[in-house]
């Protein structure tokens, strides 16, 4: 049984890390800003359910895992309401889609 | 496994150090100082300091991001010129730079436990926390008791940092570089922000109390806790508005705040000489002496959340009202 | 374990002169300021490394029986640093912002071009 949740915690673990991984090539291969907070937003919310999951699994029941729970929970409450924030204030600033003609590239990296 | 992870952190760390350095737009700079703080608090957390680890995440990568930000929104965002002298600035740096790495060739092994710093007086703390304290979290312990004296200079020196930037910042005419309006009206507009920041928004005020009163017992205490609450409620004026978090919590209040920090803990000396022991001696603030230790240890670690507290609320509140 | 020591040691080595290269090479007073943030990052880095001791934990005792502890001292020291570091820092901005209102800049040659004047 613990064989069992061993090897399901590292499959979350490893599934995890790639997701992390491919947030953090698309955050860098994207054209504009709104492309990368998208690939940015697959780590904020996959990886951080794959790689708590994972982690969790290793606690067991335990207060850590309840700890655990309540830092995702906080994970995905605000990580997509900072996207938000970030996405409002680029388009008040002047920063257009890449798709538009004319596209102002005044995107900070 | 544990080598792999402090070599990786620490070579991005040092990335992250010179590209800080090489960017020419300040916005860039103050947001790569935020994951550099995070980058060295997962270090700290690797070499055991939990305690140092949750004070820089609060801190550095917290409080100090939103200070530097409320300074570049009154000052310029770029960097304009050129740095003089480059070159013989970069010549000295790289020869210190090998002259300090040649130094450390010289040091004790690393974790070593015979090392000259390991046996001086350490041993003699860790054993003597549960004879006259009887707390957990030695930090605390030392922080709060056997080092009280530096901890009440260190919270005078907070105290002292907010009085200066009030000072600084209450004279003289303002650029007018933020509109008022724009400043009082906050993220109204923005509803999902407001709404999620109203739902989180206790639940940190919670936490940072948890993090005040569960020092004695795990990683916390009072600086850590003045930093969360001070978080949630910058956020609070970030959401709403300077004008609706000014009458929340008016100035008067937070220079009360500031000052009743230190009193409290200047108050708790006092308290000790008063009943017949020594400045800042717990032992005689009860019947039983480890009983006074942590009811002392408790009282100055809300003088010190208090304190940094209200500094850090007036700092901002002095950056944030600017444009007036 | 032995490179990982010194590599700490070196990466607080570099950190510091990256640092330091900052203050003084950089002209713009924020910039600066970030600088000699870095620098005392770089300090606490290494104070906090000289504790560590192997095989070791944080310095909280647990429920049941006795441990090998990190030494406490650089932990308490630093934790001190940490607040006082960013108190100045407070402090530094605030000369900045006033200096930027007196001046109109805060690039060093040009205040000094005004201050000459």
């Amino acid at each position: 049984m613990s064989m069992l949740l061993d090897t399901l915690s590292w499959v979350l673990l490893t599934l995890g890390g790639l997701s992390v991984l491919v947030g953090g090539i698309g955050a860098l291969r994207m054209p504009d800003l709104y492309t990368r907070m998208h690939a940015a937003s697959v780590t904020d919310s996959l990886g951080a359910i794959l790689v708590l999951g994972g982690i969790m699994l290793q606690a067991g029941w335990s207060l850590a895992t309840i700890k655990l729970i309540a830092i995702l929970l906080f994970l995905l409450l605000t990580s997509p309401t900072s996207s938000n924030a970030l996405a409002s204030a680029a388009l008040l600033a002047g920063t257009r889609p890449f798709a538009e003609a004319g596209q102002d590239e005044e995107a900070p990296k | 496994m544990i080598v792999i992870f402090g070599i990786f952190l620490l070579t991005l760390l040092v990335i992250t150090a010179v590209a800080i350095v090489r960017t020419d737009n300040l916005f860039v700079a103050v947001m790569l100082m935020g994951i550099a703080s995070l980058l060295i608090a997962a270090n700290f957390f690797l070499l055991d300091a939990a305690d140092v680890a949750l004070t820089e995440a609060a801190v550095g990568a917290g409080i100090s991001t939103v200070l530097f930000l409320g300074a570049l929104a009154l000052t310029s965002e770029r960097e304009r010129a050129k740095s003089s002298n480059r070159l013989l600035s970069f010549i000295v740096v790289a020869a210190a730079a090998l002259i300090l790495i040649y130094a450390t060739f010289d040091k004790p092994r690393f974790g070593d436990p015979e090392a000259p710093v390991q046996t001086h007086v350490a041993p003699w703390y860790l054993e003597k926390t549960p004879e006259y304290i009887d707390i957990p979290n030695v930090v605390t312990a030392v922080l709060g008791s056997f080092r009280g004296y530096d901890t009440l200079g260190e919270v005078f020196v907070v105290f002292t940092a907010g009085i200066g930037v009030l000072f600084l910042l209450s004279g003289g005419k303002a650029t007018g570089a933020v509109p008022e309006d724009k400043i009082n009206e906050g993220l109204r507009h923005h509803l999902i922000p407001r709404v999620v920041g109203r739902v989180l928004i206790p639940f940190i005020l919670l936490f940072g109390l948890y993090v005040q009163f569960h020092g004695e017992y795990g990683p916390g205490g009072g600086f850590q806790a003045g930093a969360i609450i001070a978080a949630a409620i910058i956020l609070f004026a970030l959401l709403e508005g300077e004008k609706r978090a000014l009458s929340v919590l008016p100035e008067r209040v937070l220079l009360g705040l500031m000052a009743c920090g230190p009193l409290l803990y200047g108050a708790v000396g006092l308290a000790g000489i008063l009943l017949g022991g020594n400045f800042l001696d717990y032992s005689v603030l009860s019947s039983d002496p480890v009983k006074g230790q942590q009811l002392g240890i408790l009282l100055i670690e809300a003088g010190v959340g208090i304190t940094v507290t209200g500094v850090l609320l007036a700092i901002f509140h002095a950056f944030a009202a600017r444009g007036r | 374990m032995e490179l990982l020591g010194l590599y700490n040691y070196w990466v607080f080595a570099v950190l510091l002169m990256i640092g330091f290269y900052a203050v003084v090479a950089k002209r713009n007073l924020v910039k600066k300021l970030i600088g000699l943030s870095l620098f005392q990052s770089a300090v606490f880095l290494l104070y906090i490394t000289m504790g560590k001791v192997e095989g070791g934990t944080a310095p909280i005792f647990p429920e049941a029986g006795a441990a090998v502890f990190s030494n406490p001292l650089p932990q308490v020291l630093i934790l001190t640093a940490i607040v006082v570091g960013i108190s100045t820092t407070a402090l530094g901005l605030g000369i900045v912002v006033r200096v930027k209102e007196e001046y109109g800049s805060i690039e060093e040659h040009e205040i000094q071009e005004i201050d000459e004047r």
